[in-house]
C-alpha cells in the first residue's frame, strides 16, 4: 500500500509570526478590513509506503518529530491519503 | 607546548567559516581544521567551533538539516565529554537544533535582517568562553542575522537564569537591558547561552567579525583566546 502524507508545520499561536503579520498588513493596504490573524505556515506531501495506514502514519509522525517540525515554536497536523495503485 | 586544534565545521552553505578560521589563525599556539560536514573524524579538535552561514540553504528551518550531517554526531558526542564547542550565529542555531542548547530562534521581530554592530553585555563571565570578559562588560559585536530572536518557554527561560545559563544580553551602551536595544526581540533579550556544563555555548553576534581594529571592534577576540588559553592550561 501507499499513501499520500499531507502535513501542515504551523507556529505555535503563542510565537510571534512576523510574516503572517506583513502578508496581513499588505491585505490592509488592499482594503480587505474583515481580514485579521494570518498565520503562515508550511505545506509537506509525501509518498510512504506501509501495511497499513496506521504504518504509515507512524511513519509520518516520526518525521514530524525529528525533522520536520520544531517542537518548541511548531505544531504539526499530519492527513493520510490513500494512493490507488492504478493512477 | 602543543597548539590548541580548533575544527572549524563547514556545511554546505557556510559563509563565516574563513572568517573564523583567520581570526583565530591570528592567535598564538593556535591550528585550525576545516571539518566538512560529511566527516566522521574531528581529526584532533580540542575545540569545536560552529561558524555562521546558511548551512543547507536554512532549507526547511534555520539549521535543521544540518543536525542530521555525519559531522554533527561526532560534534554531539564531543561536546557530551565536556569539550568546548561554540556555535556563532547559524551555528547557535544548529546548536539549538540538535538539542545542545535549549530553545529556538525565530524571525526578528521587526521582520527586517539585521545587520549591525551591537552591544552585548557578559553576563557570566565564569565559562571557557568568557573568561577573558569582565562581569557586565558592554562589548560591541556586529550581527547579522534575520532569524535571531531567541525564544523559550518562561520555565526553561527561568532555569537558564538560575542556572547562569545566559552568558550574553543585549543592552544599551551603557549596559542597561531595554526593549529598545533588544531589536530582534529576544525574550528576555538573550543574545547567547551555554548548556548546563558550560562547555557549549551559542550565540548570534559573531565575536570573529570583530577581532581586530580594523573592523572597528576587537571585542570577539578574547571568546577565542579565552577557550584557547583554558586548553592551554
Amino acid at each position: 500500500m501507499a499513501y499520500k502524507a499531507k502535513i501542515r508545520v504551523t507556529l505555535r499561536p503563542s510565537i510571534l509570526d512576523v510574516q503572517g503579520k506583513a502578508v496581513q498588513h499588505a491585505l490592509e493596504n488592499l482594503g480587505y478590513s474583515t481580514v485579521d490573524s494570518v498565520r503562515i505556515g508550511k505545506y509537506i506531501e509525501m509518498r510512504i509506503e506501509g501495511e497499513d495506514s496506521g504504518e504509515a502514519g507512524s511513519v509520518a509522525e516520526d518525521v514530524c518529530r525529528k525533522l520536520l517540525a520544531n517542537p518548541v515554536m511548531e505544531d504539526y497536523s499530519i492527513e493520510l491519503e490513500k494512493i490507488n495503485q492504478t493512477d | 607546548m602543543a597548539d590548541v586544534t580548533v575544527g572549524i565545521v563547514v556545511f554546505p552553505g557556510s559563509n563565516c567559516d574563513h572568517d573564523t578560521r583567520y581570526a583565530l589563525d591570528s592567535l598564538p599556539d593556535v591550528t585550525t581544521r576545516m571539518l566538512w560536514h560529511n566527516e566522521h573524524d574531528l581529526r584532533g579538535s580540542d575545540i569545536v567551533v560552529l561558524p555562521g552561514g546558511f548551512s543547507y540553504g536554512d532549507y526547511l528551518r534555520a539549521g535543521s538539516i544540518a543536525k542530521f550531517s555525519p559531522v554533527m554526531r561526532e560534534v554531539v558526542a564531543f561536546a557530551g565529554r565536556g569539550n568546548p564547542v561554540l556555535g556563532i550565529c547559524n551555528g547557535f542555531q544548529v546548536l539549538l537544533e540538535c538539542g545542545l542548547l535549549e530553545g529556538a530562534l525565530t524571525k526578528n521581530r521587526d521582520k527586517k535582517f539585521i545587520c549591525r554592530h551591537m552591544h552585548v553585555k557578559v553576563v557570566n563571565n565564569r565559562t571557557i568562553f568568557t573568561g577573558l570578559y569582565r562581569k557586565d562588560e558592554v562589548l560591541s559585536l556586529p550581527v547579522a542575522h534575520g532569524e535571531g530572536n531567541y525564544y523559550a518557554p518562561p520555565e526553561t527561560v527561568d532555569m537558564l537564569e538560575q542556572n547562569d545559563r545566559i552568558l550574553f544580553r543585549y543592552c544599551e551602551p551603557d549596559g542597561r537591558v531595554s526593549d529598545e536595544a533588544n531589536l530582534n526581540g529576544s525574550v528576555s533579550a538573550i543574545a547567547g547561552i551555554s548548556n548546563r556544563e558550560k562547555n557549549v555555548v551559542g550565540l548570534m553576534p559573531h565575536p570573529e567579525r570583530a577581532s581586530e581594529e580594523l573592523l572597528g571592534s576587537v571585542d570577539g577576540r578574547r571568546m577565542f583566546e579565552g577557550a584557547v588559553r583554558h586548553m592551554l592550561r
